[in-house]
């Protein structure tokens, strides 16, 4: 089972687990075991040292048998703890869900209701609960699980309220389905797994609790043994004869570290977050592993040239290789367009230009990243920290979770000016006005003392490009950065990235999955599938004649505005996995045009007319070179 | 015919601020009141830019929201929302998200199964039966009916949501957003299994989405959506080709085409009106070049011009005659 797989990747975790199952197996058999009766005095054999002639532990202060009273007491703790937890589960997690469920004035209502029950310090109210029951196990339970129902029920409320506004509770609800059965069958399946994290990191607690209760002789009455009262009785003898402290008090210690050292196993096994590798810090730069040597540096007038770069995810014993091996070259003023479907590899290629991959999983492999004169690739985090931001920027599709939500917009451009260019802080103020008026945000003056939260996307967007022009950068690396935007607004951005790249002589990487953007702002374009160029070239020529068979499908299966009702010529299939490609084209399979050649060896990136490439053995022939009718799309 | 849907004066109005006690301290009005009609057979589509509504309006369509005000008849017959199962049976909804509309803990049988049990009280062999009759019809093989959501891509996964919607019977469906999460070599697969559906079914379509160039390739009639209300009503083929509403205009200029030069049609200072403190009038007075004193009285009501488009406008872009598209 991959649950008991990941929890033994945990080794202290699996020790927990051990010595729990160890510790439950002995509680388990203790009536099997020849003991003594762990409640027959014999006061003439009192205090015994362990080891002795009067058993194994020894004896306490009135003869009896410590071992025996030591394996009785730890079933009943163990088994109070465990009930403990579960009724503090069932009852917390049933109210938690059905606030989070239902929401409004129940949610209110109930919450306000176990927050007052946790205005109280949990062991005077354990306290009172027993004052008002009167003293006994029993009621020892039943106040230990009372002051632990309001853990759960925030917690099982919190992540019920998320799951009560997915989408697939109103299919439930659309499907005829009634409160009760959704509860049961769609929110509860997807808790479950909380409340077994938070029972498993709470069972510790609930077992030292009712020790306290019993130590305070409000739990386990005379004679019943169970490890807090057998404490509680040694206190008298802890100077004299010490070992009838320490042998309950050790076996509380094994028994609540490794429930603690397990629980926290379980949790990390079952917590989706945790096991998607969010909480791990990924590098402060990707991971290199070159395993040949990078290419020489062309010399050209190339202000950016990516040559042969190949980006690889090593997700256990899986390799993605996301980027298999892309050239491209960036002159200065120029936009550079990067198309494809998700997956097909381009963000990951733009953020392999500063080292900016998650690693791990990230691994770049091979190839070289020429900028300024040097190899990115492989450099020092010095040397990229200093680049990036100011020379080499970034916008990124979603401005909401790049801004810093607690930081004005105005502190987070001064601090994107601050951090490469020390500018006394009033003057990285006014040059901070300055960006947001370059980049037309109204009012710049005020405006610079809202909070991301305060501004639409479209004004958001436009503050992410001006952090990014904040060092008069070199080169924008821009990831579909209009993507998230209602069309009205995204025409305002792309006019507004087009002027400022004829302003500033901006070059810019612009990745997109709109050929239609590609189209009005871009002067080249680089097409790619499974991680690898398929065609590049002059973006009005690709765009009137592709010559490769996907960029011509791809452009066939986007509706066009303007052509009224039609059927669309759809690609059958789905773009091929990147751990497992296939020998040849990655297109083939897909292609009505493949042949037996396709599907073995590397097809090559070839010469396809003037400043045209494409990666394909039969691809639509060149057009003729005639300039006129070639059109500046972007003029 | 009775139509299949028809919307009157329908509309949804939200608390913000809300306290344990008394009124609410604000009101947004997230639809203005609807009227609206969708003939059997027929596709339209809503088109609108974020936060105008669209959703909103789906929701109250099939029960998941309650009406502040309005009614809604589906095939002649008012709807009381006393009873979701109810609308269950008459209409369907398929989610923008493929997979977060599919509970991840089971089985892709089990989610199909929901609505022929609880809707129509079906056996297991009939329920079987069906099933995979709809699974043909979406092109999906059987065998992944014992999967779990997360096995699919985001393309197969709303096929599975497609096919739960017809699971239910229901003649009409709801689209909210249905392509917008995929690809496009994708969206155009599932588009055009729409449409093949739409024949083979005689189903009737409510198309939402932000994506102009969609719509107009799928639906025969399209209404655009403003600020929650509707400006204009018309047939797919000419909103976009030759729009009347100024804020129609403003969409179809912004879309991205190739072959078409970059123009900035707004200017920058245009901010989209405030749903807390609306504007009086239109709501797209500030943003529109034809805006008159008239425009900042009352809301221009959705009246029927003489070429049979609906328009919510008083100083409407002239009809050109189709010659010039």
């Amino acid at each position: 089972m991959s649950f008991l797989r990941l929890l033994a990747r945990n080794r202290l975790a699996l020790a927990g687990l051990v010595v729990m199952a160890a510790v439950v197996v002995l509680a388990l058999i203790t009536p099997l075991l020849p003991l003594a009766d762990p409640d027959v005095t014999n006061t003439a054999d009192r205090f015994e040292r362990p080891f002795g002639a009067a058993g194994l532990l020894g004896t306490d202060h009135l003869g009896r048998d410590l071992l025996s009273r030591l394996l009785h007491g730890t079933r009943l703790s163990l088994a109070v703890g465990f009930a403990a937890a579960l009724i503090a589960a069932t009852i917390g997690a049933a109210i938690g869900i059905v606030a989070g469920y239902y929401g409004g004035r129940i949610d209110n209502v109930i919450m306000r209701g176990v927050d007052m029950l946790m205005a109280f310090p949990y062991i005077l109210l354990a306290l009172a609960i027993v004052a008002a029951l009167g003293p006994g196990l029993m009621n020892a339970l039943i106040a230990v699980a009372a002051v632990n129902i309001p853990f759960f029920a925030r917690n099982i409320r919190g992540v019920t309220v998320s799951i009560a506004n997915r989408e697939f509770v109103d299919a439930a609800r659309l499907s005829g389905m009634g409160d009760a059965r959704i509860i049961l069958t769609e929110v509860l399946p997807n808790v479950i797994p909380v409340i077994v994290i938070a029972m498993s990191t709470t069972v510790g607690w609930m077992i030292l609790e009712t020790a306290g209760l019993s130590f305070l002789g409000l739990g386990s009455q005379p004679p019943q043994a169970d490890l807090g009262s057998m404490l509680g009785e040694a206190r008298s003898a802890l100077i004299s004869n010490p070992h009838t402290s320490i042998v309950p008090g050790a076996m509380i210690l094994v028994i609540v570290m490794a429930i603690n050292l397990l629980g926290d196993g379980v949790r990390d096994a079952l917590d989706p977050r945790l096991k998607s590798g969010a909480l791990s810090r990924p590098m402060p730069t990707t991971l290199v592993r070159r395993e040949t040597p990078p290419p020489a540096p062309a010399a050209d007038d190339a202000v950016l040239e990516i040559a042969g770069l190949k980006t690889e995810f090593h997700v256990r014993d899986r390799v993605y290789r996301a980027v298999g091996g892309v050239d491209l070259s960036l002159k200065p003023g120029e936009c550079l367009g990067i198309i494809g479907e998700s997956g097909s590899g381009k963000s990951v290629t733009a953020l392999s230009v500063m080292g900016l991959v998650a690693s791990p999983p990230g691994v770049i492999t091979g190839g070289r990243v020429q900028f300024d004169g040097q190899d990115l690739i492989g450099a020092p985090y010095e040397v990229l920290r200093r680049m990036r931001g100011d020379r080499v920027a970034y916008i990124f599709q979603d401005p909401l979770s790049t801004l810093h939500p607690l930081y004005t917009v105005g502190a987070q451009l001064v601090e994107a000016v601050r951090a490469h260019h020390p500018t006394p802080r009033a003057e990285a103020r006014a040059h901070a006005i300055e960006l947001l008026r370059a980049v037309r945000i109204p009012n710049a003056e005020s405006r610079i003392d809202s909070y991301p939260h305060e501004l639409s996307g479209g004004m958001r967007q436009r503050v992410g490009i001006a952090m990014a022009l904040a060092n008069d950068p070199e080169v924008i690396i821009a990831d579909e950065p209009t993507t998230a935007l209602d069309v009205t607004v995204q025409a305002q951005i792309l006019s507004l990235l087009d002027d400022l790249r004829r302003e500033r002589g901006l070059a810019i990487v612009f990745i997109t999955h709109d050929f239609g953007v590609v189209a009005q702002l871009c002067d080249r374009v680089a097409v790619m599938y499974a991680g690898r160029i398929v065609e590049a070239g002059p973006a009005a020529a690709i765009l009137t004649a592709p010559a490769h068979p996907y960029t011509a499908r791809l452009m066939a299966c986007v509706p066009e505005l303007g052509g009224g009702r039609r059927h669309l010529a759809a690609i059958p299939g789905l773009p091929p996995a990147v751990d497992r490609l296939p020998a040849g084209c990655a297109f083939a399979e897909r292609c009505d045009k493949a042949q037996a050649a396709c599907r073995q060896g590397d097809i090559p990136l070839v010469a396809h007319g003037p400043g045209r490439s494409v990666r394909c053995i039969a691809p639509e022939p060149a057009p003729e070179p005639a300039p006129d009718t070639v059109t500046e799309a972007a003029e | 015919m009775t139509p299949a849907l028809k919307l009157t004066g329908l509309a949804k109005s939200f608390p913000v601020g809300k306290r344990l006690f008394g009124p609410p301290r604000a009101v947004v009005r997230a639809v203005q009141p609807v009227t609206l009609t969708v003939e059997r057979g027929e596709t339209l589509g809503i088109v609108g830019e974020s936060g105008c509504g669209k959703s909103t309006l789906a929701r109250m369509l099939v029960g998941l929201l309650e009406p502040s005000e309005g009614r809604i008849e589906i095939e002649g017959a008012p709807l009381d929302t006393a009873d979701p199962a109810a609308f269950g049976r008459k209409i369907q909804y398929v989610f923008q998200d493929p997979v977060s509309s599919l509970n991840p803990r089971k089985t892709i049988r089990q989610i199909m199964e929901a609505p022929r049990r609880h809707l129509h009280g079906l056996g297991r062999a009939a329920r079987a039966a069906r099933i995979a009759e709809i699974f043909a019809a979406v092109n999906l093989r059987e065998d992944f009916l014992d999967r779990y959501p997360h096995e699919f891509s985001g393309g197969q996964a709303q096929r599975i949501g497609i096919a739960r919607a017809l699971a239910a019977d229901a003649r009409i469906l709801i689209l909210d957003e249905p392509v917008s999460a995929l690809d496009v070599s994708v969206q155009a697969q599932v588009l055009n299994l729409l449409a093949d559906l739409k024949a083979e079914f005689g189903l009737t379509y409510l198309f939402i989405s932000h994506d102009l160039a969609v719509v107009e390739a799928v639906s025969d009639r399209v209404a655009v959506l403003y600020f929650g209300a509707v400006v204009e009503v018309g047939p797919a083929d000419r909103v976009f080709a030759r729009p009347r509403h100024p804020y129609t205009r403003l969409l179809a200029e912004s879309a991205p085409v190739v072959g078409r030069a970059l123009t900035a049609p707004e200017a920058p200072e245009t901010e989209l009106p405030d749903p807390l403190n609306p504007p009086s009038g239109c709501a797209f007075r500030a943003r529109c070049p034809r805006a008159t004193a008239e425009c900042g009285t009352v809301p221009p009501p959705l009246e029927r011009q003489e070429d049979g488009v609906w328009l919510a406008c008083y100083n409407p872009l002239p009809p050109t005659p189709p010659a010039e598209a």
